[in-house]
């Protein structure tokens, strides 16, 4: 009994170590300047107050307010749009048989792997050509692209374990291929859409390097973009990069929150078979 | 009338049907495949291979960068300090963050196992990992701080005034301190993994262990372990792409500094290519790097099909 108890103190002592850099942001970003001096830790004088997260929302030169905005205006079509191509996709690989459909399917897996500095320099050059250089359409195209490969990957995976009768049954009253596909496909695969869901509008809320490249105009810029900007200039304000960031971060850990089970098996799913 | 009914059939073969609806369900995922990674994938390697004026020019690019000391600077290898250069650096991060990822990920998913409340105590962990890394790079920056750091504040508090200093200021221990918070950030990743893993492991397996009279350590070794090589297996490979395409955790820490001691790969890239303006030098550096990236996942699926 007394070594079992040990194994939850042993637990709740690591959980709690790996929580303090949280509470340290917390609490620097809900107490004045003058009180984190001497460390955050040290709770007298103690004042709680939201002007960080105002002064990070309406920042003069990066105003965070704005990329939050800028930041959801890219996310939510940088979502839908590879979800429903990357599943039509998925369900394209899984159903019809042609020449070379597998060894297509594994350089798809393959991209996976390569960095985004790998097209870093020609992207840039090829969205200032077609005018979509500096534009949310261009940064919600390319976070589609390069979202494609994992999501077929797991969408694939997930539509192999539907059964087929049913889709044949559909087929015998006569829906066409794309009907079987919006009508009996995809409301069976919700599951793996929410997952495919989850950890997409994470990624994408979460990018940084592609923003950097694709997008300038100040007004543009979304939140993981305007970060680094609002460190101050002499001196770190840690108090409004702090409140920035926790604000940054609790659009991605709503979603975990809200979603955590899919997104732990869009995380492990395709990896544990 | 008769070559319509055959082209109507030729049309409604089931091979031409097959090869139709595949084009119509692919096309529009591997035209922006196409387009947005694979053509100009494809021109950064032209690029590290021929000079402004189109003509090729061989190893020439990839030569320059691994002898530029932004790149390899071995001289000054331990126990020499930082900069060792930042194909090092990338080395020097998979030896360190690796095994530490692995093994801390393993324990904490054992010991997180039967905990009470252990749901919690994971969701906590793997917070590191729904946050962005960007921000991770601020967190980092922020534990080591000389004035609003927890960390240097513990350590001058045990007596050790040389390390209460801003760890990311200093060439000697930025490093160190990029390394041990991707740590923290990731281990959520190995952890998550292995709790999956755990899970899918028979109890039985346990029980005739017990039967046989082996102790805990021994089923952990013999029975655990083995179960759980598949998903080491994946935690490797994801953890080394990782590490490799490692950059917004720098970029909002360091920048690479101070002076280039935590430059890697992924940021020299980006230095070459939009301030320096040199842009066959960012070609070859990412060329390099897609190579070690391709060769991870190339193993990785080789194995995983095996």
């Amino acid at each position: 009994m007394t070594r079992r108890l040990g194994i939850h103190l042993i637990a709740w002592a690591i959980g709690l170590i790996w929580l303090i850099p949280f509470v340290g942001i917390v609490m620097s970003s809900l107490r004045p300047q003058r009180e984190l001096i001497h460390g955050w830790w040290n709770l007298s004088p103690f004042t709680l107050s939201l002007d960080n997260f105002i002064e990070a929302w309406n920042h003069p030169s990066a105003p965070l307010g704005q990329g939050i905005r800028n930041s959801l205006i890219v996310v939510i079509p940088a979502t839908i749009v590879p979800l429903f191509i990357g599943a039509m996709a998925a369900y394209g690989f899984l159903r019809f048989r042609v020449p070379f459909s597998n060894t297509l399917f594994l350089i798809i897996v393959l991209l996976m792997s390569i960095p985004q500095q790998m097209v870093a320099v020609p992207l840039f050059r090829f969205m200032r050509d077609v005018g979509l250089l500096d534009t949310y359409t261009g940064l919600v195209l390319v976070h589609s692209a390069w979202a494609l490969p994992w999501v077929i990957l797991f969408l694939r995976n997930y539509l192999s374990t539907l059964p087929p009768e049913i889709e044949e049954a559909a087929s015998l009253d006569g829906a066409n291929r794309f009907q079987i596909f919006t009508r009996i496909v995809l409301p069976l695969s919700v599951p793996g859409l929410a997952s495919a869901m989850a950890l997409q509008l994470t990624w994408a809320w979460n990018d940084f390097f592609m923003a950097l490249i694709l997008l300038f105009d100040p007004d543009k810029l979304v939140a993981t973009q305007r970060i680094p900007l609002l460190r101050g200039q002499y001196q770190v304000d840690w108090g409004v990069l702090t409140a920035a960031s926790l604000l940054t971060m609790s659009v991605p850990i709503l979603v975990f929150a809200l979603l955590q089970r899919y997104y732990i098996r869009g995380l492990v799913g395709w990896t544990l078979k | 009338m008769a070559r319509m009914m055959q082209r109507r059939r030729i049309w409604h073969h089931p091979r031409v049907r097959d090869g139709l609806a595949f084009i119509m369900f692919t096309g529009p995922a591997l035209v922006l495949i196409v387009l947005f990674i694979i053509l100009p994938a494809v021109q950064t390697i032209v690029l590290s291979f021929t000079d402004d004026t189109g003509a090729f020019v061989g190893l020439r690019y990839f030569r320059e960068v691994l002898a530029n000391p932004d790149t390899w600077n071995i001289r000054r290898f331990p126990p020499g300090i930082p900069p060792w250069g930042s194909l090092v650096h990338n080395a020097v991060w998979i030896l360190v963050h690796l095994p530490l990822s692995v093994a801390l990920g393993l324990i904490l998913a054992v010991v997180l196992d039967k905990a009470w409340g252990a749901t919690v105590l994971k969701s906590i962990i793997f917070l590191g990992m729904v946050t962005p890394m960007i921000i991770g790079g601020v967190i980092i920056r922020f534990l080591f701080d000389e004035n609003a750091g927890i960390i240097t504040a513990i350590l001058r508090g045990i007596g050790l005034e040389a390390l209460g200093r801003t760890w990311t200021a200093y060439p000697e221990t930025a490093l160190v301190a990029l390394i041990l918070g991707s740590v923290w950030l990731w281990v959520g990743f190995s952890m998550i993994l292995y709790s999956a893993g755990l899970a899918t492991i028979p109890r039985e397996y346990y029980e005739a262990a017990a039967v046989d009279g082996a102790g805990p350590l021994q089923q952990f070794w013999h029975i655990t372990i083995p179960a759980l090589r598949p998903v080491t297996l994946v935690i490797v490979a994801m953890t080394i792409l990782w590490e490799l395409k490692i950059f917004d955790i720098v970029y909002t820490a360091t920048l690479g500094g101070p002076g280039g001691a935590t430059m890697v790969l992924a940021l020299q890239m980006y230095f070459y290519a939009f301030r320096a303006l040199q842009f066959n030098h960012a070609a070859a550096v990412a060329t390099l790097l897609s190579l070690f990236t391709f060769i991870v996942g190339l193993w990785f699926t080789r194995t995983m099909r095996t």
